[in-house]
């Protein structure tokens, strides 16, 4: 009688136990990171909550989703803001180094028409590798000093290799590599992650607030919003990178940004240009 | 002692302790903002550091060096409840930046 009650407190237990790990599974199984799954609840939101936008539209910000002003972008897409940083891009990147190398000698393809693949994961490194950072390493592998990530070189440079990747679809690929994947969901965590005194995470205002106003800006959403940049804003009287635009959020919200190109950044790029893969690259953008 | 002198007592312990709180020395200051600074610190480390934080660091230390220790001990102590705030808000989103999550 005696080992009976202990079987069956034994089967119990065990029932009790595989019952506990099945509901652990359950419930884990959200949380196991599936970037294709991610990619297309992403697009399935904004499409969901923007029916009359065009998939490719998105990549246009604002502009997709307030007529008044996307009348206005295509008067002002006749001479375009950034033109002139088009023009200094163009003239760098042809321009050789002091040893006589170019920017063509440090990227597949000469460097262009590539924007859709940046950023990538380094697998020698391990670390997301940004367009930014490839062509600061490509300066100082041939004896230049690195441009600052938030200035208007570096803007000129990415704003013509931007521009000769137009319309291609965005093609950020993820190896089948852990630290790929961790870096991914690094930057998922960045970009949901609430900071700074006014307690906002990139998504309170480009997923839950996409399309609408704050004060004279119509916030854009976060699908596509890497394939547009660099951008000339006119707020900011000039170009501005992909760096900048991390930094300015960041500041807006009123937290300390981090360093340029850090981890975070590198990642939160990597894992919104992903999630933007098939839209087409629209950069440089012009914003109010 | 007559019930006025009570009072009379009780208004000058009164007085004297308001004064005191107010009055902050040298030492009160850098007590304040040693506090803060370590709070700030381990909000860095934290990776989420606030602007306001800074800047009341920066308004206790210019306070300080123009003498006013009643601001500046007031601004290092507002500056810990803010580095403390933004621990807090860091700590907090390590699981709750999920609930914002797409899916």
């Amino acid at each position: 009688m005696r080992v009976r009650t202990i079987l069956l407190t034994v089967a119990a237990a065990l029932s009790t136990a595989a019952l506990a790990c099945f509901a652990a599974s359950a419930i884990a199984a959200p949380d196991t990171p599936d970037p294709v799954a991610d990619a297309k609840a992403f697009r399935k939101y904004f499409t969901d909550k923007f029916p009359k936008v065009k998939l490719e539209d998105f990549v246009n910000g604002p502009y997709s989703m307030n007529e008044d002003m996307r009348k206005q972008w295509k008067e002002k897409e006749e001479f375009p803001p950034y033109e002139f940083a088009l023009d200094a891009g163009k003239e760098m990147f042809s321009k050789p180094f002091k040893d006589g190398k170019t920017y063509a000698d440090c990227f597949p393809n000469g460097g262009i028409g590539i924007r859709q693949n940046y950023p990538y994961f380094d697998e020698k490194e391990g670390k997301v590798i940004t367009l930014e950072l490839a062509i600061n390493r490509c300066r100082e592998a041939n004896g230049e000093a690195p441009y600052s990530y938030v200035k208007d070189e570096m803007a000129s440079l990415t704003a013509y290799m931007a521009f000769t990747s137009r319309g291609k679809p965005m093609d950020i690929k993820i190896p089948n590599d852990p630290r790929a994947l961790a870096a991914y969901e690094n930057g998922k965590r960045y970009f949901y992650t609430r900071r700074g005194q006014l307690n906002f995470s990139c998504a309170s205002c480009h997923v839950q607030s996409a399309g609408e106003h704050i004060r004279a800006e119509v916030l854009a959403p976060a699908l596509g919003i890497m394939n547009a940049l660099p951008i000339y804003r006119s707020e900011w009287g000039g170009m501005g990178t992909t760096s900048r635009r991390l930094v300015s959020c960041n500041s807006q919200t009123r937290a300390v940004p981090l360093e340029p190109q850090s981890d975070e950044y590198r990642d939160v790029e990597y894992f919104l240009s992903y999630v933007a893969n098939g839209l087409p690259i629209s950069g440089p953008g012009s914003r109010p | 002692m007559s019930m006025i002198g009570n009072m009379a007592l009780a208004t000058a312990l009164l007085v004297s302790g308001v004064g005191s709180a107010l009055a902050a020395t040298e030492a009160d200051y850098k007590a304040a903002l040693a506090a803060a600074e370590s709070a700030e610190k381990d909000a860095a480390t934290l990776r989420n550091r606030w602007t306001k934080t800074e800047s009341t660091l920066a308004a206790a230390k210019k306070a300080a060096a123009a003498g006013d220790f009643d601001a500046a001990a007031a601004s290092a102590r507002e500056a810990e409840a803010l580095a403390k705030a933004s621990i807090l808000q860091a700590t907090s989103e390590k699981t709750h930046w999920k609930d914002m999550e797409i899916r």
